[in-house]
């Protein structure tokens, strides 16, 4: 992970632990008892059937959405994380996330990059969008994308800021066999360098979890 | 505050790139103006009516259109992304500078066209000036914390003027009379409580919805 | 059998208290002078008190919204639906009293007069408060929105209440209380008119914030 001026590396050791976490809504309650800790280099596969609670759970680990019960611990180092600033640490790749449909693919990636603080060159964001196979479509807006571009987009986007935790929700969907193939290799260098948690009922994914996480059970 | 203003520039160019919040303010203003220049003919009227009818159409057009920053992001869904990626109060100033900027922009077209159409003598432009741009601070001010407000409730668009109007009517109230003067012709000093109101609304109203706003923007 | 809202000890004398207040203003103190319709003034003893109580009633849901904010503690949030609901009920009952009040000492029922013009304002933020809950599903963001909107309408509320009518020319009598404009009987009533009133107040406010949380029990054991 970068330091927020653009600077030299500096190393993330984050580590997220879950304690008893549950989550209901009003009187439907989705589920409960959920622990799992995960330290860099580590993956957890979500799995469950529709409606188990899978995408709420990564909304959580996020930041976004607060527990009814349980705790979410991001630790870098000794220190433990605030809540506030859990979503520097997060990047996300959801379904429910839409980018700005009347800018382009580099404007919105130059905005995303502005409003978190950091300092991407032009050349940089290029670059991100040809490690997720969008290198021609930098001027393209991206309302014209079709679904497996957008969901090409939703990887640049995540990977913008390098988080030391990456969330994935259902992340080969939409994607073509290229697209596919980019997906585990970002979920490959995630694994090297972070945390990965993947929500997703794909079999083929199962497998990628050092730990697995079946809701709704 | 320069991710304020990266969110107001954004918010600028998808503005600038489909028109929807200028086009519906210019055309309801340029339909209201139409409508009171008929309604009163070749009448003359007293600066404080001509005042009063200014700042009404100034604010059915804000509560047309001061919404939008925040059901556009909600309702195309990258509320999302914009929570994940910017802290709330950078959130809420770039759309605040947004809001003061778009009915600036449409009061600086509107009142000249009006007055015109109102055949009104303006006795002292620049304090006129003045109270139109307090008094749009003040408009935007509490418009865009109700916005923000009703884009996470169910109904949206059309709470927005009820929850809104309450609010700002110390707004109308003050503009109008500042405006009154102004019109007249008397001296800055005359208009001074009105003016002070108008400004002091201005910095309470962002000064408390900058210390709220993430308790409506945060799940 | 545990009593809600006030203790027996308290009803009585409120109960009391308020029917000597209602003996007094009818025939305990003689008609005053300086209005229109003297005996029409006894009206204020109902009127002024009802439309403190309905300022104290926002006042008391800001106050709570604030707590709620800062704890998240349901509780809080009870009781700022309780104030409110008291505030809304005492603002129409002083529009009402005050119309009425108007019609005969000023001519009119309305006049745009600045603290007619601020309780209708006031009534119309209640009338906010509630449609903006109304919209919310989720019970704790309708709380959190609910709490902002009472905040965020403090000011603008102060400042028609109590700024305005001083600011510009008003048909009300201005800080009569105070210089002493009135006769000592008159005070005597008009300030036991406010506290029997308050009591009232306290009374209905006590049953509806015990309402509130039978109700959030209910859901919790309905949820398990």
């Amino acid at each position: 992970m970068r330091s927020p001026d653009g600077g030299p590396e500096v190393p993330a050791e984050v580590f997220l632990a879950v304690r008893d976490l549950a989550k209901s809504f009003g009187r439907l309650g989705l589920f409960r008892g959920v622990s799992f800790e995960l330290s860099p280099g580590e993956a957890l596969v979500v799995t469950g059937r529709n409606g188990s609670g899978k995408s709420t759970l990564v909304r959580i680990l996020c930041g976004l959405l607060r527990p009814t019960r349980g705790s979410i611990e991001y630790r870098v180092g000794e220190r433990l994380v605030p809540g506030r600033d859990v979503k520097r640490l997060v990047g996300l790749v959801s379904p429910d996330l839409v980018l700005y449909e009347e800018l382009t693919l580099l404007e919105n990636l130059r905005f995303f990059a502005r409003v978190r603080g950091l300092r991407r060159s032009d050349m940089e964001l290029q670059t991100l969008l040809t490690q997720v196979g969008l290198e021609s479509e930098g001027a393209r807006r991206a309302g014209t994308l079709s679904t497996g571009m957008r969901q090409r987009l939703r990887f640049a986007h995540a990977l913008l800021h390098e988080p030391p935790v990456l969330l994935l929700d259902e992340p080969t969907a939409n994607l073509d066999d290229a697209g596919v193939a980019m997906a585990r290799a970002c979920m490959a260098r995630q694994r090297s360098r972070g945390i990965l948690v993947v929500a997703t009922n794909n079999r083929e994914e199962l497998e990628l979890g050092d730990q697995i996480l079946r809701l709704g059970g | 505050m320069a991710e304020a203003g990266a969110v107001f520039l954004k918010d600028l160019q998808q503005e600038l790139r489909n028109r929807y919040a200028l086009n519906a303010m210019a055309l309801f203003a340029i339909t209201t103006l139409v409508v009171v220049g008929f309604a009163v003919g070749s009448q003359a009227l007293p600066a404080s009516v001509v005042a009063a009818l200014l700042w009404v159409v100034l604010l059915f057009t804000a509560v047309a259109s001061l919404s939008r920053v925040f059901l556009r992001e909600e309702e195309t869904g990258t509320a999302l992304a914009l929570r994940l990626a910017v802290e709330p109060e950078h959130v809420y100033l770039g759309k605040l500078l947004f809001n003061v900027v778009l009915l600036g922009a449409m009061a600086l077209v509107v009142a000249p066209l009006f007055l015109a159409v109102m055949q009104a003598r303006v006795g002292n432009p620049g304090l006129l000036a003045l109270v139109l741009l307090l008094g749009c601070i003040g408009l935007a001010a509490a418009s865009t914390i109700v916005a923000a407000i009703i884009a996470r409730a169910a109904a949206r668009g059309a709470l927005f003027g009820g929850l809104a109007f309450p609010l700002l009517l110390p707004v109308l109230i003050a503009a109008t009379g500042g405006t009154t003067r102004a019109l007249e012709g008397a001296p800055l000093g005359a208009a001074w409580a009105e003016l002070r109101l108008l400004l002091s609304f201005g910095v309470v109203m962002i000064t408390a919805s900058l210390l709220l706003f993430e308790h409506v923007w945060n799940e | 059998m545990e009593r809600i809202g006030l203790s027996t000890g308290w009803r009585i004398v409120c109960g009391a208290w308020m029917a000597g207040v209602i003996a007094a203003a009818f025939i305990g103190v003689g008609p005053a002078a300086g209005f229109r319709e003297p005996e029409a003034a006894r009206i204020l003893f109902f009127h002024v008190p009802v439309a403190w109580l309905a300022v104290l009633g926002f006042l008391g849901a800001t106050f709570h919204a604030v707590r709620y904010l800062r704890r998240r503690n349901p509780a809080a949030d009870i009781r700022a639906v309780a104030s409110a609901e008291m505030g809304f009920l005492f603002c129409v009952l002083a529009t009402l009293s005050g119309a009425l009040f108007a019609r005969v000492q000023w001519g009119a029922a309305w006049n745009w007069d600045p603290r007619q013009t601020s309780i209708v304002a006031l009534l119309l933020v209640y009338a906010a408060y509630f449609t903006l809950r109304s919209a919310v599903a989720e019970p704790e963001r309708r709380a959190a929105l609910s709490a902002v909107y009472a905040i965020v309408a403090t000011l603008p509320m102060l400042f028609l209440v109590f700024i305005l009518p001083r600011v510009v020319e008003s048909l009300h009598p201005a800080d009569t209380v105070r210089s002493g404009g009135m006769s000592p009987d008159y005070r005597v009533v008009f300030f036991a008119a406010l506290g029997a009133f308050t009591l009232l107040y306290l009374w209905i406010y006590r049953l509806r914030v015990a309402v509130g949380e039978l109700e959030r029990v209910a859901c919790r054991h309905s949820m398990k």
